[in-house]
């Protein structure tokens, strides 16, 4: 005879939790959460009552694969830490907070991709997936990164000379401005179809140089990071790096690059004219409306006591670069 | 307790790095938007005694009202300490250069006058003078408000529902407050 005894740990058949509340525990978490002070109390590091309708449905995460690049000279500034560089972005197609991008993003399909180049030249042209890659001698480059905001981080990007590209396509006279888009697809990226995580900015996103800006040595179009293709959150599959320029020049996730020979207007320009200018150049002698632009705080390792605060300096220290395209020009009225 | 439980987790995660990866930025907006709640709740509560008849539930507004201080203690300690790095001149400069950060110090220095008037022996000795400095405490939530969609980089649709739950809680005293602007007219 089978004697079966239960001991007291054990647990009975009507102490199971349902499977189908266990299943969607987190949506009764939630609801708990909305009628109590959700928002104080939860253990959520930012204070946010829409916390508790945020998404926590996180899908893969996006999978880079490794590039083949020249690599850079040994740099003598610290770089920031590819955690931070992947989870720190501005990325308003995203969601307009810093953490958001790289929870929000994973599930980004980069591959088909279009990159076409228009307007006022002789070739026009498509780069797709694999020919971002393969088109162009694909190089390392440490570039420092001033955002608008008062931050800044070392990166190592792999990608190719802007002007190359511009070669390719045999611009006509006519051809004074460059035009660069973001794609729009508001079924990829929730801050286009939802104008609170959007922060509110009109979409697609538009930025813009001069054409001798975009032949300067420096500009980059980066197809990686730290060795590997771009995270979606950095601008997968490729973006513009312009480092004399504060951080929202530098275009994320690029499908259109046009020719043009009026200045085209640009996202951030057309939304705050007087906080920010066309050219954005970094400058720590012209401040935002709203904050200091003459130091910036470093991001590298380390928690709030590691975080070193820097003088800026003038196109974020590639004056001797860069300075001489804006000889003559007044940028306290061009900043 | 209740109040103190998310600062000291949020020191803990800033110190080990935890916080993402630019911590003076989450511990800024963390103790700023912690302020602006407990400014808020400490408002609430008057009218829900008066609801539900509880004159008890009056002893915690000093309570609250004295976290909503220690919480902007911190924002503005971070701000110097971690955002600008004890650099006082910038600091000075940011204060006045900035109109929201002026607003915001305002504020903040008339919630310093309340939390130290707060004690009762202060009160007593302050007699009806007490009720009209921390009647102020409608304005330093109006400024912390305003200080908050000012800091805005571009959507303002938080901001501004605070600022409607603002007017809510103003409404439900609109008698009072219009007593007082009687009383103040009539002088």
């Amino acid at each position: 005879m089978l004697i079966k005894r239960s001991k007291t740990s054990d647990l009975k058949e009507h102490q199971v939790t349902d499977e189908k509340l266990y299943l969607e525990r987190r949506q009764y978490l939630k609801k708990m959460g909305f009628l109590g002070v959700g928002s104080l109390l939860s253990g959520s590091t930012v204070a946010n009552v829409f916390d508790l309708f945020d998404d926590d449905s996180k899908t893969d995460v996006f999978k880079q694969r490794d590039l083949n690049y020249q690599i850079a000279k040994a740099s003598t500034e610290i770089l920031t830490p590819e955690t931070k560089v992947t989870t720190h972005n501005n990325f308003y197609e995203f969601g307009a907070q810093k953490n958001q991008p790289a929870e929000l993003s994973q599930g980004f399909k980069v591959d088909p991709w279009q990159l076409k180049i228009s307007g006022e030249v002789e070739k026009p042209f498509t780069l797709d997936y694999d020919d971002l890659f393969s088109s162009f001698d694909l190089e390392e480059r440490i570039y420092r990164l001033r955002c608008v905001e008062a931050w800044s981080m070392v990166i190592p990007w792999v990608g190719f000379s802007l002007a190359d590209l511009v070669k390719k396509a045999k611009i006509t006279s006519k051809a004074k401005y460059l035009a660069f888009e973001t794609l729009y697809d508001p079924k990829q990226m929730i801050g286009q179809r939802n104008r609170r995580l959007g922060g509110g900015i009109s979409y697609p996103y538009i930025e813009g140089l001069r054409i001798d800006e975009a032949l300067n040595p420096l500009a980059l179009m980066s197809v990686g990071l730290y060795g590997k293709t771009l995270p979606p959150q950095n601008g997968s599959p490729i973006r513009l790096v312009v480092p004399w320029k504060y951080g929202f020049k530098s275009i994320k996730s690029v499908v259109g690059i046009k020719f043009l020979e009026k200045e085209p207007p640009t996202t951030w320009n057309i939304l705050a004219p007087h906080e920010y200018g066309f050219y954005a150049n970094v400058n720590p002698k012209v401040d935002h409306p709203r904050w200091s632009q003459r130091s910036e705080r470093r991001i590298t390792t380390g928690g709030i006591f590691a975080q070193n605060r820097i003088n800026t300096l003038p196109f974020n220290g590639y004056g001797e670069e860069v300075a001489g395209l804006y000889s003559g020009m007044n940028l306290r009225k061009y900043y | 307790m209740v109040f103190l439980y998310p600062l000291a987790n949020l020191y803990v995660g800033a110190f080990y790095d935890r916080l993402g990866a630019d911590p003076v930025e989450q511990v800024i907006h963390f103790t700023g938007m912690g302020a602006l709640n407990c400014l808020l709740i400490s408002l609430l509560v008057s009218p829900l005694a008066k609801l539900f008849k509880l004159s008890s539930l009056l002893h915690f507004r000093r309570m609250i009202g004295l976290y909503a201080f220690a919480y902007a203690l911190c924002h503005i300690l971070n701000f110097l300490f971690f955002e600008v790095q004890f650099d006082l001149v910038l600091f000075v400069e940011e204060i006045f250069k900035r109109p929201y950060i002026t607003v915001g110090m305002t504020a903040f220095s008339i919630l310093t006058a309340l939390a130290f008037t707060s004690t009762s022996k202060i009160r007593q000795k302050m007699k009806k003078h007490w009720k009209k400095l921390h009647n102020f405490t409608y304005l330093i939530a109006l400024l912390a408000v305003i200080h908050f969609y000012w800091s805005v980089k571009s959507d303002v649709t938080e901001p501004l529902i605070y600022f409607a739950l603002y007017c809510v809680l103003m409404t439900l005293r609109y008698d009072s407050l219009r007593r007082w602007s009687q009383r103040f007219r009539s002088r």
